[in-house]
């Protein structure tokens, strides 16, 4: 009677060992199916994304490296060498190189700025959150309206500058065109920037700056060690989203001064547009392949220097 | 006596503190309020120079732009003027852009055609795509995140060339599919919306998961509703950027009848400088309700995208 007891449980245990095996098996195969389908969910964006993205992109290569579509003749380098001494394209290229270096540092120390104003106590403050951040909304219309309004010869800065006694700027016809341009990115952009700021320094444990303020150190200290380490992949991310931005800028400057404004504001779409407009796809090409390469260069360099300033925060 | 005086002392310290708190407080909110009022001022000008008859327009800022009435081009009057209120309040402008000039709301139809389409399809193939990049994350994912990353932070000057050969394969050429096909598949809203679902805990979808949830379900039921602060917020930022689109048309319309009011109001602020302030205002009041409604969900999605890697 024992013997059997022992026998049946020996057997059940070894039935349940096998059930509990394939239902591992079944979980196993279950997973992957699942996997598959996740692929399934990624199917339209990957075709649409490699259709009109980077199938043309790799067609873009070729007709960068041929001498014209019909004949199809491979020519090297040419069509680069060609580009890069096309006397626009260097001007188109140091004035989006110019305007872009000043526009973006700047972009970002104001917007932090702005954020630490956010972050002291203020009154009214969701109002002032919703005042920075309107510009996003305003139509690239009434922008270039308004700009026009202040910045011409006539208009209403000239006047001010008149009323203490200087002497009117050309601004959109001078060197100076470049600094209007500057003022229109960062109203545009500062509050969008802003609220990134305010949401990575609202990230930063409580904890950690209640014992810096209680060992001494000062705002300085705490700013640079602790809340700049912070942010550092905030600051990468609104430094890469302002540079971005800052090629956007083309549409105001396009919407105000037309295809060929002052040399000054002369940038690379107005060089990409007025070159379609003769339909040299050699020239767009290889200057496309030139964009990409400085941007994908400059986004690198920006990951390492993150890399190596954040590192200690992190993880 | 001793103790005393470093009560005082001390009292006299703490006044001092809160009297410079206030100073600081104060400066603070000096300084953003002027902010405040740089940040306002274009809008604040627009909406109330809408409602000025043409003539009050003209006389205020005859000497920038120009009238083709007289034939040639001149100045009207040789002074500008700042006013933030009309003498008197009409609604002219409103009354012509709306009854008696249809080309403005034609291309302010053309701009809900192209923009309304592409904030929806591009946010249903992102929804579908970000859950599939959230799901069972591998190696080959990774990489093709990174080449979406890559794609996003490409200028538009970089695909446009792209954009226009596409356009010539598929004889979508100066027709509305040009803008809208590659509207459709921007890797923007993937990128975000992949920032979401990875917040979603592992334990809800496997709760979902043990209970008999297949993937759809999965997604549609517990996923998607998770996501819906993100959704709304990438809706936004994406209503804002396609509402100003002015680089697409360009390129890709070269029939100037097809632009949406993006383009054309550059066309008219030249001559009826009275009339470009009113549709300045009409193109301003799609994204000022969804910006009133929606600015919470706009904040907080801004503030998911911090932390390029995270």
């Amino acid at each position: 009677m024992k013997l059997l007891n022992l026998f049946k449980k020996q057997n059940t245990e070894k039935r349940n060992n096998t059930k509990r095996n394939l239902f591992k098996k079944k979980k196993h195969t279950a997973n992957e199916r699942k996997s598959l389908i996740s692929w399934l969910f990624l199917l339209p964006s990957l075709l649409g994304v490699f259709v009109f993205f980077v199938a043309p992109f790799c067609v873009v290569i070729y007709y960068s490296f041929i001498n014209n579509p019909i004949q199809n003749i491979f020519v090297g380098f040419s069509n680069y060498i060609n580009v890069w001494n096309n006397d626009a394209f260097r001007l188109a290229g140091i004035n989006t190189i110019k305007f872009s270096f000043t526009a973006v540092p700047l972009a970002v120390i104001l917007s932090l700025f702005l954020a630490a104003v956010m972050e002291s106590r203020i009154p009214f403050k969701s109002y002032f959150r919703s005042f920075f951040l309107s510009p996003l909304m305003v139509p690239t219309a009434s922008i270039v309206l308004i700009w026009q309004v202040m910045f011409h010869y006539n208009g209403i800065i000239n006047k001010f500058l008149m009323v203490f006694g200087q002497s009117k700027i050309d601004w959109f016809k001078s060197d100076q065109a470049r600094i209007v341009i500057v003022l229109l990115f960062l109203w545009k952009n500062l509050g969008y920037n802003m609220i990134l700021f305010m949401s990575a320094l609202a990230s930063i444990p409580k904890d950690l700056l209640e014992v810096a303020a209680l060992e001494n150190a000062n705002k300085l200290q705490i700013f640079w060690y602790i809340k700049i380490r912070y942010m550092s992949s905030t600051i990468l991310f609104v430094t890469i989203m302002s540079l971005i931005n800052s090629f956007k800028v083309f549409r105001e400057v396009y919407l105000m001064t037309g295809d060929y404004p002052y040399a000054s504001l002369y940038i690379l779409q107005h060089f990409m547009n007025n070159t379609f407009a003769s339909l040299d796809y050699q020239k767009l090409s290889a200057a496309a392949i030139i964009m990409f390469i400085v941007v994908s260069i400059l986004v690198y360099f920006m990951y390492k220097v993150e890399d190596r300033f954040g590192k200690d925060v992190e993880g | 006596m001793e103790n005393v005086i470093q009560k005082n002392y001390f009292k006299k310290l703490h006044k001092k503190k809160e009297l410079t708190d206030k100073t600081k407080t104060v400066l603070v909110t000096i300084a953003a309020i002027v902010f405040a009022f740089i940040f306002l001022t274009p809008i604040i000008l627009t909406v109330s120079n809408s409602f000025m008859a043409p003539s009050e327009i003209n006389s205020n800022y005859g000497s920038i732009f120009e009238t083709t009435e007289k034939g040639g081009k001149t100045f009207i009057s040789k002074e500008v003027n700042l006013k933030f209120i009309p003498d008197m309040v009409t609604f002219s402008q409103y009354y012509i852009v709306l009854f008696k000039s249809p080309e403005y709301l034609l291309k302010f139809w053309n701009s809900v055609i192209y923009t309304v389409p592409i904030v929806v399809v591009q946010l249903i193939i992102a929804t579908l795509a970000s859950y599939g990049f959230s799901r069972f994350d591998n190696k080959i994912k990774s990489a093709l995140f990174f080449g979406y990353i890559i794609l996003m932070l490409m200028p538009y000057q970089v695909t446009l060339v792209p954009n226009f050969l596409v356009s010539k394969w598929l004889g979508t050429y100066d027709t509305m599919w040009s803008i809208l096909l590659p509207g459709f598949f921007s890797p923007f809203a993937v990128f975000l919306l992949t920032k979401f679902m990875k917040r979603i805990p592992k334990e809800v979808i496997e709760a979902a998961a043990i209970d008999g949830a297949g993937e759809w379900d999965v997604f549609s039921k517990v996923c998607t509703p998770l996501c819906k602060g993100g959704i709304a917020s990438i809706a936004i930022l994406l209503f804002f950027d396609y509402w100003n689109m002015v680089e697409q048309p360009l390129i890709l319309l070269p029939n100037a009848d097809k632009h949406p009011l993006s383009v054309f109001l550059s066309k008219i602020n030249a001559g009826e400088i009275s009339l470009a302030f009113a549709v300045a205002v009409i193109y301003l009041v799609p994204p000022l309700l969804i910006f009133l409604y929606g600015e919470d969900y706009l904040v907080e999605g801004i503030s998911y995208q911090g932390g390029i890697k995270g």
